[in-house]
């Protein structure tokens, strides 16, 4: 089969890439991109680590054939800090212990910005659930959601005095 | 990693396009949708259609309406977190929004569709294996459609070795939810549509499951308009509250008359057989919910799910939780709190998600 | 009971003057490696990519057991992009990580042993071409019979699974009696005698093995692996391809979570450094996630028979231990998995007499080795479960009956294990307090129930893998003139914090910033040995040896500026980037001033640190595994509910409280308690490293069940309960400023803790691990038809054990020798890099 050449928009730049057409966005990301921020666990759905946004939804990169993303807009954990500063929640994430191994924790960021984009204010269940796709063997998840907790808290300060 | 098989890939632009597209392809094409069944039985070499359509850019299988006489009608590919999102099929199809809030992850829920939820191929864990375990058991009965790899006759059912069929199972929470809700579907061919009830999309078989034809297009899925008096739910059991698929799904709608009594009732378990199981609700109509009445009922119905050990959990406690979750369903519909209804029962009735 | 400085260990452990304020140690902070890893910038091991890479997939056993009669590789050559197919003939050189069972090869070659076992590797230009390759080998087997279990393998001596270990398919007995334990049995007032059974688990680690193996521009071999013992592999891949140790580099890539599972040289290191020296070209190979279950070297099942006789008080007069355990088709860890069965049943409380009996047996399964806990867990679940029965058949409260026979704080144990501090009594206060135990413990309404559980673990082995008389740790300082530090040592950031830890000790020491500090860790090329992440050890060991270069940095900063300055060496002080007059502090050197003082009177600086564990009290054979430098400890109180229709098991919250000696950095040391509680809630609801036979009038074949991360269950964020975590500091003269370990210990007292919760909560016992909705419902009803209100093993089946080697405890009149042991020959020194039979 062909390469496809098509135009991929990724952590807001647009770029072109020749994948083989039964590439996953993780396949096209990791080896024809070189953004290997974005990690991989089962590369079957059951784990998250492959999690990135999809206009601005998270979706798993390993179930996504690459040569259907065209006209997505896609972000990975490279284009949450939009320059040397990082994103709250990865400042958080890095202080407050929610990256033990850390191959997990790309998933969960870019899982994490898209409930707080969405639900700035968001309760421990509900950050709970948002993460429910994401597995992570080290940290038993709980300085993961303080960590979501926090950068909530920084990225909206009207909400900081919210029990 | 596991990687997908190669395969030719077209991406259909309009509900015609992927109709010829399919119609000319023959045999074997596969339509892709949220791609969170497909891309995994893809990489486990279960399934290889030579040629995949897409539909995702299909814009007739994206809407989400309702009609002017009440109905609702839904595109196969609307996503299922756009169902949960949807305040109209939360108030008043609650069994629908129960099921799909339940499906999978919220990643995977971004993703996946109503249409290929309804579409799930059946499962069993002695078939969604990698190639290579299915080797190491000499592969079984549903061998994949369209295989690029040429597998050896595997004409044999390891759950029951000595049965002549499949028996993998229907693992859909939107089907019986959507059955219990009285919903039809369309299926689009280029020889026209047809719209059937859902019950009759399926049938008792691990292998052949679903009664359309190949060419044919699950394009829509129709919901009667919301009467007054109908209540529903959709209690789904899993190991955890996320990922897993159903080991057992209990949908159930009942409208109610005067003084409680039940006037219609629609009970359909799902995940306990290759297809989702409608049970006769007889027994109930005439009478109100009743701790008799639905004890009662409870025990009747739960005769019916048959599970196999080809799930995950010991099938006889599965066995015993149906007639729980049975006789738990009824009681949310006839009002009980759920949170005095036992611990499972309060987990199946309160894990939801709390972000649409 | 915090108190700084440390006292002196072994040449080290302490390090600031008592009284000192400490600026890193102790304080929350983020750890060095914190951004790399939420910016994705962190290197795991697929994700190197180097030009012209090859890709490796390796063809595994689709039967259980069966000979090779003959491999056609010729089709899968001829295959589009196959560059190299190697087999069990490119390898005749068995490996293995115990020096007593060399048994593995990279590639089987005459036999395989289980469903997974690599039979071929193929190496193409992309993966999918590999991957097409596999299915173009053809392999003619001879079946053999399938021994799926213990009891199995106990009464199926022929076929044998190996042509060593102790006989048939026993691969290890082992039998230590501390005592005579018959005789203060019988004199005891009560004998509790249970049998439980331990399931397997397994790491299940999110990151999927992965090496890549290149040739250096100079032709010498170097891997990157997902590796937990670098040098370990080291020593493997020098051992198999008979290379020269000094024309191998190994680097450990950071662990995507470890657990123990990354801990064994892996046969997919070795094809594809063989591949690499063939090709001449890099080559990757990145497990999927089934092969990750089929490497395993998980938890072992376990069944346990434990016999304990107590006075009318519940205090322990004996113990009899039994253990018999699963090893799957190699051996791995497998002896000192098998020791460390009975090694540790004697720190956490006062056992006067003591025998264990272990029994190791190969089966047809993937093998079983370490995994977080190391062959403690089980024992622990056994103990703390009988514990909890005997202060019901008692009267007496299971704290009070715990906390009544604590071990003694720096006492010899009667299987000669050196204990230093015991925070265990704080531990059980803080959890019982903080629960709320005593109003809740046989007062909850029916379906809730509490249940405590206690441990001990060792932090680090005492011996290494292979017998040398070498440090087990190495950190070896550069200090620039720009007042950067460059940090070297062999430890592996896995996830835990190595890295973390050492830039801590070295920047506490020093006066500087961590962030100072540039790490070179885990890289048989440049870094001084560390002997790799497990037992443990990584603290303890690393944190020594780096306190001993540091301090030794320090000395050679002190004399140069005390001169500067006109004052005492000994008034001097590090701290914030500066050297100063601690009686005038604003009287000092910025710490650049000071290394520019030192380098001009001493030259280039640098310096270096090493560690070896003191001298065991355990001199019998046997008394290898086990002793450590010290010990932490651990109490949990898990709370459940249970729904007696469905017994389904919801844990709202547990309590947890752990002996961690100091923390280095407490949020870390937090995260690791939290992970352990994470995992031993899996391991106790719903882990299990399951097989399934098929009917065997049909088939062969037994397959993983499920060798997926759908079908295995690891708990979602959805069922991890509120966990309060209590870290107790009681710094241990051993430790790095008194540092205990926290990577495992914490996981121990939390399945017995909730299989006592369930028996509180609904009166029924669950003998086993997981404890399931469907145990549950049995054993209710059981108890609802006049049986025992019981799911668990029947009976420990018969195991020829050999005579016990009889050690008299300390107290006793023992020395740590065995009055019955046959001479042994003396240890061998391996100065070669080759393994040594001890």
């Amino acid at each position: 089969m062909n390469n496809v050449h098509m135009r991929l928009h990724v952590n807001g730049e647009s770029c072109e890439v020749a994948f083989a057409p039964h590439k996953t966005l993780l396949e096209v990301l990791r080896e024809d991109m070189g953004l290997i921020g974005t990690k991989h666990g089962c590369e079957l759905g059951e784990c998250g680590a492959c999690a990135v946004l999809a206009d601005g939804k998270p979706v798993l990169s390993c179930l996504l054939l690459g040569i259907e993303c065209d006209g997505m807009d896609i972000m990975t954990v490279e284009g949450m800090a939009g320059d040397a500063r990082l994103h709250p929640l990865q400042e958080a994430f890095a202080d407050l212990g929610a990256a033990q191994c850390g191959y997990c924790t790309p998933g969960f960021l870019v899982t994490a910005k898209a409930l707080l984009d969405k639900k700035p204010d968001a309760t421990r269940d509900e950050i709970k659930e948002a993460l429910s796709g994401n597995l992570c063997r080290c940290t038993g998840y709980i300085q993961i959601f303080e960590a979501v907790e926090a950068a909530a808290a920084k990225m909206a300060p009207a909400h900081r005095e919210k029990p | 990693m596991m990687r997908a098989h190669r395969f030719r890939y077209h991406a259909a632009r309009s509900l015609a396009d992927a109709a010829a597209a399919l119609r000319d392809a023959g045999p074997g094409a596969m339509l892709l949708a949220g791609g969170t069944d497909l891309v995994p039985n893809m990489k486990r070499r279960q399934q290889t259609p030579p040629f995949v359509i897409s539909l995702r850019r299909v814009p007739e299988l994206r809407g989400l309406a309702a009609r002017p006489d009440g109905s609702v009608a839904i595109g196969a590919c609307v996503t299922l977190s756009d169902l949960v999102a949807d305040a109209h099929l939360r108030a008043c199809y609650r069994a629908l929004w129960r099921a799909a809030a339940q499906i999978s992850t919220p990643q995977l829920r971004n993703m996946g569709t109503l249409g290929g939820n309804l579409c799930l191929d059946t499962r069993c864990n002695y078939y969604n294996q990698n190639y290579e375990w299915r080797k190491a058991i000499s592969f079984c009965m549903k061998a994949p459609t369209g295989a690029a790899i040429a597998q050896p006759d595997g004409g044999i059912c390891w759950v029951a070795p000595s049965s002549p069929r499949c028996w993998a199972v229907s693992s859909t929470d939107a089907a019986p939810a959507l059955i219990a809700l009285a919903a039809r579907v369309t299926l689009t061919s280029t020889q026209g549509q047809r719209a059937i009830p859902l019950a009759d999309l399926y049938a008792d078989d691990g292998m052949t499951y679903l009664t359309k034809r190949p060419d044919e297009i699950l394009t829509s899925v129709e919901l009667p308009p919301a009467a007054a008096g109908w209540r529903s739910t959709y209690w789904k059991l899993r190991r955890r509250g996320s990922i897993d698929f159903p080991v057992l799904g209990v949908a159930a709608a009942v409208r109610l008359g005067a003084g409680g009594a039940v006037v219609e009732a629609r009970v359909v378990l799902g995940a306990v057989a290759s297809h989702p199981v409608v049970v006769d609700t007889q027994a109930l109509l005439g009478r109100p919910l009743s701790d008799a009445a639905i004890d009662a009922f409870a025990d009747g119905a739960a005769w019916h799910a048959k599970p196999l050990d080809n799930t995950d959990f010991a099938l006889g406690w599965r066995k015993k939780v149906a007639r729980s979750y049975l006789a738990g369903a009824l009681r949310e519909l006839r009002g009980d709190d759920p949170a005095a209804l036992g611990l499972l029962a309060r987990r199946a009735a309160t894990l939801l998600p709390v972000v649409a | 009971m915090s108190t700084t400085g440390a006292g002196n260990g072994n040449s080290n452990g302490g390090s600031k003057k008592d009284g000192a304020a400490l600026n890193v140690i102790g304080k929350p902070r983020r750890r060095v490696d914190g951004r790399a890893k939420v910016t994705g910038q962190t290197r795991f091991a697929d994700d190197l990519f180097f030009p012209r890479m090859l890709h490796c997939k390796l063809l595994r056993s689709i039967h259980p057991h069966a000979r090779i009669r003959s491999i056609d590789v010729s089709r899968a050559l001829a295959a589009p992009g196959v560059k190299l197919v190697l087999t069990g003939r490119d390898f005749p050189i068995p490996y293995g990580i115990l020096p007593v069972s060399q048994d593995e090869h990279p590639l089987c070659p005459d036999k395989v042993r289980f469903v997974g076992d690599p039979v071929a590797a193929v190496i193409a230009t992309t993966e999918d071409e590999a991957f097409d390759a596999l299915d173009c080998i053809a392999v003619e087997y001879e079946p053999l019979a399938t021994i799926s279990d213990p009891a199995q393998a106990l009464a199926t001596p022929e076929p044998r699974i190996h042509d060593y270990g102790d006989e048939g398919n026993v691969h290890k007995r082992v039998a230590l009696e501390f005592g005579d334990v018959e005789a203060a049995l019988a004199s005891a007032d009560h004998v509790f005698e249970d049998v439980l059974f331990y399931q397997g688990n397994t790491h299940l680690p999110i990151e999927q093995h992965a090496a890549v193996a290149v040739l250096d521009p100079d032709g010498k071999l170097c891997l990157w692996s997902a590796t937990q013992t670098p040098h370990y592999v080291h020593r493997a891949l020098a051992k198999a391809l008979a290379l020269p140790a000094a024309h191998i580099r190994v680097i450990a890539t950071p662990n995507g979570g470890g657990f123990g599972g990354k801990s064994d040289p892996f046969h997919h290191e070795i094809v594809v450094a063989k591949a690499a020296l063939v090709t001449g070209r890099p080559v990757k190979i990145c497990l999927t996630r089934e092969e990750v279950f089929y490497c395993h070297r998980g938890r072992h099942p376990v069944l346990m028979k434990i016999r304990t006789g107590v006075r009318k008080d519940g205090s322990i007069v004996a113990m009899d231990l039994e253990t018999l355990l699963d090893g799957g088709a190699y051996g791995s860890y497998g002896v000192a998995s098998t020791f460390y069965t009975g090694a540790l049943q004697t720190v956490t409380y006062k056992v006067p007499r003591y025998r264990f009996r272990g029994c190791r047996t190969f089966t047809n399964k993937p093998p079983c080795g370490p995994k977080r806990g190391h062959g403690t867990p089980q024992p622990r679940f056994a103990q703390e479960v009988q514990l909890d029965k005997i202060a019901v058949a008692l009267g007496r409260d299971p704290a009070d009956l715990r906390l009544q026979q604590i071990a003694e704080p720096n006492s010899l144990t009667a299987n000669y294990m050196r204990i230093g501090s015991i925070g265990l009594r704080e531990c059980i206060e803080r959890v019982v307090e903080g629960s709320g135990w005593r109003k809740k413990w046989q007062k909850l309404p029916l379906g809730r129930g509490v249940g405590l559980g206690c441990s001990s673990y060792l932090c680090g082995a005492g011996l290494p893998i292979y017998w040398n008389d070498l440090p087990h740790s190495g950190v070896q300082l550069r200090l620039d003139r720009s007042g950067e530090v460059t940090a070297f040592c062999g430890a592996t950031e896995i996830g835990q914090g190595s890295d973390d830890v050492l830039a801590a000790i070295i920047a506490e020491v020093l006066g500087i910033d961590p962030f100072d500090i540039r790490l070179v860790t885990g890289d048989t090329g440049l870094t001084p040995v560390d002997l790799g992440s497990y037992s443990s050890r990584v603290t303890l060991m690393m944190g020594n040896a780096a306190i001993q270069a540091a301090e030794r940095a320090r000395e050679l900063l002190t004399g140069p500026v005390a001169r500067k300055l006109g004052v005492p060496a000994s008034r001097l002080g590090f701290a914030d980037r500066r050297v100063f007059d601690v009686e005038n502090p604003d009287r000092g050197l910025s710490f650049v001033e000071a290394v520019w003082l030192a380098e001009a009177e001493h030259g280039t600086l640098g310096t270096t640190g090493s560690y070896r564990p003191p001298q065991s009290a355990a001199r019998y054979k046997g008394g290898g595994v086990g002793p450590s430098p010290a010990y932490s400890y651990s109490a949990a109180v898990v709370e459940v509910e249970i729904d007696p229709g469905t017994g389904w098991i919801h844990v709202p919250t547990v309590w947890i409280a752990h002996d961690i000696g100091r923390s280095i950095n407490p949020t870390l040391v937090r995260g690791q308690v939290e992970g352990s509680v994470y995992m031993a809630l899996g391991e106790a609801l719903m882990e299990e490293q399951e097989f399934r036979r098929l009917p065997p009038k049909l088939s062969s074949a037994m397959v993983h069940k499920f060798p997926s991360l759908l079908e295995y269950k690891s708990p979602s964020t959805l069922e991890m309960p509120d966990v309060v975590t209590y870290l107790v500091e009681d710094p241990d003269p051993k430790g790095p400023f008194g540092a205990k370990e926290v990577g495992q210990g914490p996981l121990l007292p939390v399945m017995p803790a909730l299989a006592n919760a369930v028996y509180d909560a609904v009166g029924v016992r669950i003998d086993e691990v997981p404890v399931t909705p469907e145990k549950i419902v049995r054993a209710l009803d059981a108890q609802a038809h006049g049986r025992p209100a019981r799911v668990g093993p029947g009976k420990f089946p018969t195991v020829r054990w050999p005579e016990a080697l009889k050690v008299p405890p300390p107290w006793e009149g023992g020395d740590g020798n065995a009055i019955n042991e046959p001479p042994r020959k003396s240890k061998p020194t391996d100065k070669g890099g080759r393994q040594v039979r001890p």
